[in-house]
């Protein structure tokens, strides 16, 4: 049996192949991370970065302007994680939406986990609440390397 | 002055301030590197966004990756604001700043 995730087919489609664990994993992302972008949590600010780091006058009116289309923006990629979760097969918008919404979390457990680029050790005491938020966090890596591998031209 | 950032570039609107009468200096838009986003996903992002081929894209990232940051784009503040904002829609540390 073939190993693959996520494969584009003769049609330009995206075939899914995850296990119900999995999407039900999918599933509930929207509903915290929608909890999370609204509140003022100082993790989004890896969500919302600093456009103009020298310039604070500007970085004011840039926030104005465009916050909350960014969050709408977030938002929406969550959406249609949400909604097409159990689906096998996605356009490749559809797709995009996933690898969009995937890397919002990753981002968010990641920071909040202080992952390096050296790679890190994975608690392994039971009770330790970072174990599970690493599992998913690992989750999160490997599809989101699986999903950009089959949208890459 | 709002640059309408869900439109095309080409249909940004002048902004209704502007720096007295100097013309508009290039704005360049850069990457910074963070150890979240994966390198293949940085690479694809930056094809995707801006059109690059495969070794262009590859090559900015690795900068990115190695140096800590590269020049992803540029051109007037308008648009290097619509690129700052789509690369923060995808996850990306990308600030602006006046070409030097």
């Amino acid at each position: 049996m073939s190993s693959w995730a996520v494969r584009r087919n003769r049609k330009g489609q995206y075939e899914i192949r995850l296990p119900d664990a999995e999407r039900a994993l999918l599933r509930s992302l929207g509903p915290q991370m929608r909890d999370l972008l609204s509140s003022d949590d100082p993790v989004l600010d890896r969500l919302f970065p600093v456009a103009y780091p020298d310039d604070e006058d500007r970085e004011t009116e840039y926030r104005l302007l465009v916050r909350d289309e960014l969050r709408s923006s977030h938002e929406a990629a969550l959406t249609a994680l949400e909604e097409s979760a159990d689906a096998e097969r996605l356009d490749e918008e559809q797709l995009l939406a996933w690898m969009r919404a995937i890397n919002e979390v990753r981002l968010v457990v990641g920071t909040r986990l202080d992952v390096t680029e050296e790679g890190d050790e994975r608690p392994t005491e039971p009770g330790d609440p970072r174990v599970s938020a690493f599992a998913v966090y690992d989750y999160l890596t490997w599809l989101q390397g699986t999903i950009v591998e089959a949208l890459s031209p | 002055m709002s640059p309408s950032l869900s439109v095309s570039p080409v249909e940004v609107k002048e902004p209704e301030i502007t720096e007295v009468v100097t013309p508009d200096t290039p704005w360049v838009v850069i990457v910074w590197n963070d150890p979240i986003n994966l390198m293949s996903y940085v690479t694809f992002v930056l094809q995707k966004l801006f059109g690059y081929s495969r070794d262009k894209a590859t090559k900015l990232m690795l900068d990115v990756h190695h140096k800590g940051k590269a020049v992803v784009s540029n051109g007037t503040r308008e648009k290097a604001e619509l690129d700052v904002f789509r690369l923060h829609e995808h996850g990306l540390w990308a600030t602006m700043q006046h070409d030097e």
